[in-house]
């Protein structure tokens, strides 16, 4: 926002501080006979784009646990309503049950008015409950739906901004995605092509951002019917093993055996009742 | 803006793990330019277009110039969930005050429902919002409410980080009794010069005039806005 002041440290862009330092390490640790590392994979890719029809919706697979990955297939599109889906990065928890609570919510208030849902409305409801909670709910969604007014697409942050666009990207691999979609987005495409841009994008983020990774799922939604393509794409197959390891018994020659039996003695004895009723 | 730079210090520290991009963690802000003018018959409201998180741009078309009613547009500048859930209250209240009065409501009223809940919680929101618009009273009227809660009325307004470039430009520029036409060159050019030099103001320039036939809305793209220098 405001300007930095000289003496405040650069806070963007690449820092070559440590490179020297890796260097140094990893010299010393390959001779100690150890490997350096490896890196630290966090985050998502999630992406939305508007086309002729209605809306696509794309997400990458993978949920991570610090340094692990916890699911390779985890699904980050969730359903809040039969017209209106979401795509949620961040917190795990916190998107999960943030879309549940709107998603019910939604539910009830559209049988009250006897309508289908509005993209708006869980906008409304989606925005005034992450403000409530003033950005400690750490879910930042792509919220998309069509609706009697038409197809809408919206990104929402964890603090409670939103933003209505055409088309839109969230998440740490959410710059990759962005590239793609500034690169090739035009107004009233086919549903192929807009299918085809959102794969790409999340591609983008899925082979360039360190905390996205696995497959690709793409949610299409238009008025008469909604396909959720789940997986649409598997980027990331496992690689099958070439060999056979496994040994066969007596392909290690047995030279000599002795069996040594141990002289146990019992010190103290007790006994712990179970309750089994 | 003292208050600004310590928040971004305190949001840095708190993201200590260097393998989440900083801007994942950082709020969305409407780093801004915004102003209004008032002229004989009405007011000429304007804005950028950007929006961001840290120093990458969430939103590079964004529509800072809010309606609050169909006579009444407030702009905004600041956090962006702060600005925007102010506006939907005060569009709520004053949607439900003009129906209990069965007129429009007063530009003043609508000030003054900002004023209150910007100065209530000042010290939870970071907003500096500028009101304006017509009524039937007063015409046209410019009120800024900026980050702490104080209401004035001014003839001319500007606010957000970029305001800062441009306090020598509108003073100089500034004459009374300016035509519309007049208005909306000034407020273009000022824009233009705010978002050539603040690097969280960008985009596209948004303009706005608001009398009391309606309101008639512009958009000036980069390519097409008045050029300064020759550099």
């Amino acid at each position: 926002m405001a300007t930095l002041s000289v003496c405040q440290p650069q806070y963007g862009g690449f820092s070559f501080e440590n490179c020297k330092r890796n260097a140094l390490l990893e010299s010393e640790i390959t001779k100690l006979g150890c490997s350096v590392p490896a890196a630290r994979k966090t985050g998502t890719t999630i992406c939305g784009v508007v086309f002729k029809d209605g809306v696509v919706l794309g997400a990458d697979t993978r949920a991570t646990e610090g340094m692990i990955v916890a699911d390779k297939n985890c699904s980050k599109i969730h359903f809040i309503s039969p017209n209106i889906y979401c795509c949620g990065a961040g917190t795990a928890a916190d998107t999960e049950m943030t879309t549940q609570l709107i998603s019910s919510n939604l539910e009830l208030h559209s049988l009250s008015t006897g309508r289908l849902p509005r993209v708006a409305t869980a906008n409304r409801m989606l925005k005034q409950m992450l403000f409530r909670y003033q950005g400690y709910i750490g879910a930042a969604l792509v919220l998309g739906g069509v609706d009697c007014n038409g197809p809408h697409l919206y990104s929402i942050y964890p603090h409670g901004s939103t933003d209505k666009l055409p088309y839109v990207t969230m998440g740490s691999g959410s710059l990759a995605a962005m590239a793609v979609f500034e690169d090739r987005y035009v107004p009233n495409m086919e549903v192929e092509d807009a299918k085809q841009l959102v794969r790409d994008a999340i591609a983008a983020g899925i082979f360039n951002d360190l905390g996205s990774g696995s497959n690709i799922d793409l949610c299409v939604i238009t008025k008469d019917k909604l396909d959720y393509l789940r997986p649409h794409d598997e980027a990331n197959k496992k690689g099958v093993r070439t060999g056979n390891y496994k040994y066969k018994r007596g392909t290690t020659g047995v030279l000599t055996k002795s069996v040594t039996p141990l002289d146990l003695e019992v010190v103290e004895e007790t006994v712990q009742t179970m309750d089994t009723s | 803006m003292a208050a600004v730079s310590a928040m971004g210090v305190s949001q840095h520290l708190s993201s200590c793990n260097n393998l989440v991009p900083e801007w994942t963690s950082q709020e969305v802000s409407t780093g801004t330019t915004i102003m209004a003018v008032e002229y004989d018959g009405g007011v000429v409201i304007g804005a950028d277009s950007r929006t961001t998180t840290g120093a990458y741009i969430a939103n590079r078309v964004t529509d800072k110039l809010t309606p609050i009613h169909d006579r009444i547009f407030c702009c905004r500048s600041g956090s962006a969930a702060d600005t925007q859930a102010i506006a939907d209250a005060v569009t709520y209240q004053l949607g439900f005050h003009s129906i209990e009065l069965d007129e429009p409501p007063l530009v003043q009223t609508a000030a003054n429902l900002f004023k209150d809940m910007c100065y209530r919680y000042r010290e939870e929101l970071m907003a500096g919002i500028i009101v304006a618009g017509w009524d039937k009273r007063r015409g046209g009227q410019v009120y800024t409410v900026p980050v702490g809660g104080m209401l004035s009325r001014q003839p001319v307004s500007v606010g957000g980080s970029g305001s800062t470039y441009i306090y020598g430009y509108v003073d100089s520029n500034y004459r009374t009794g300016m035509s519309k036409e007049e208005c909306l060159r000034f407020a273009a050019g000022a824009l233009s010069l705010a978002m050539e030099r603040d690097g969280s103001s960008g985009g596209v320039v948004r303009l706005a005039v608001i009398n009391e036939e309606g309101v008639e809305r512009q958009c000036i793209l980069g390519n097409q806005l008045p050029k300064f220098s020759t550099v």
